[in-house]
């Protein structure tokens, strides 16, 4: 059964049209890179499949079933703002985790904690963005999830952490669970993903494995994709 | 290994070449046990499903080989090994000497270049 289904998915905003009959479908085990420039209809895509917006037409399912409380307790999300208690220390933070979610990995997030050098007794609010961003992330790869939604995940960290949060995602993964990671910094993914989907003004234009794209186009999906955005 | 993608060729097929040039030029010893999938991926920075990809087509080339329970091995063929070398250097070759041809030296000065072990000064 694919992991993320979206069936005509369509969404409104008064007048505009954010997602316009969306077809896609991300099947378990694969990394999809949703890439599209600025307001082209990647975060409305992944707060539907959060059920943090309500479609206007079109369904939306993960594993075969409509956003709702079953679906999050499979579903590990990375918002693309800052979602953690500001308040919390570390260690505060990992008990929060525990007690939400069953599947959340203690020692797995220990670990990524203390290889980045975060030390557990911080406050989330006495850090700078870039360590809140790690936090969060680590957060969200510490759950063994079926499917991680990851919007604009390496927006605001440093290339070495970059590299190092990409491993992360690669390394720590089910082979049996789905990552979707939306960003426009698509030279620092594209080693790592299996497919792209292209989406520009709510409407998917581009759905490929990066490898057929570099395989038939002779170039990267990097150099693709500034050909059919160009300004 | 040191993995700086090219832009303009499949990741799987770059990885390939990487690995049959260690075997080749005997960095990975014939008999050596590979890392698992995951930790080659990670090793490489690219997606495991990539890194599968290249191992089975190196599989399939003879080049390595599955033990069903313990993983994957550089091939003891030695045939094998004098295969992909020959095949790598005669690549390299035909790179070169299109190279040199653009340039306007043929056959013989090439030969002469490489017997003298001197650099084309341009006066010939």
């Amino acid at each position: 059964m694919a992991t993320l289904e979206c069936i005509g998915l369509t969404k409104r905003y008064g007048s505009t049209e954010a997602l316009d009959s969306v077809n896609l479908t991300i099947e378990p085990g694969k990394i999809t890179g949703l890439l599209g420039p600025n307001g082209s209809g990647k975060t409305t895509l992944i707060k539907l499949a959060n059920g943090l917006l309500t479609p206007t037409s079109g369904k939306v399912l993960i594993c075969g079933s409509a956003p709702g409380v079953e679906t999050k307790r499979i579903v590990s999300y990375l918002p693309e703002r800052l979602n953690i208690p500001t308040w919390m220390t570390v260690t505060q933070l990992l008990n929060y985790y525990q007690d939400f979610f069953p599947d959340f990995d203690l020692e797995r997030a220990r670990t990524m904690l203390s290889n980045l050098s975060i030390g557990e007794n911080m406050r989330i609010r006495a850090m700078s963005k870039g360590t809140r961003e790690k936090v969060q992330l680590i957060m969200v790869m510490s759950r063994r999830a079926k499917l991680y939604l990851l919007d604009e995940p390496i927006g605001g960290v440093d290339p070495a952490t970059r590299d190092y949060i990409l491993n992360t995602i690669i390394g720590n993964y089910d082979p049996e669970a789905s990552v979707v990671i939306s960003t426009h910094l698509i030279q620092d993914v594209e080693t790592v993903l299996d497919d792209v989907v292209f989406i520009n003004q709510g409407r998917i234009v581009l759905r490929s494995t990066v490898d057929d794209i570099r395989e038939k186009e002779g170039k990267s999906v990097d150099a693709l994709f500034r050909e059919v955005f160009r300004c | 290994m040191d993995w700086n993608f090219r832009q303009d060729a499949p990741i799987y097929s770059q990885i390939i070449e990487g690995f049959k040039l260690s075997i080749a030029s005997g960095e990975l010893r014939p008999g050596e046990k590979l890392r698992s999938v995951r930790e080659l991926a990670a090793w490489a920075g690219v997606n495991p499903n990539t890194m599968q990809r290249a191992l089975s087509e190196l599989e399939r080339e003879g080049l390595v080989y599955a033990q069903r329970t313990s993983g994957r091995y550089v091939t003891e063929e030695e045939n094998s090994v004098a295969r992909v070398r020959r095949q790598l250097a005669s690549e390299r070759l035909s790179e070169f000497t299109a190279f040199m041809n653009r340039l306007g030296y043929a056959g013989e000065d090439i030969i002469g270049f490489i017997k003298e072990g001197e650099k084309p000064n341009g006066n010939s």
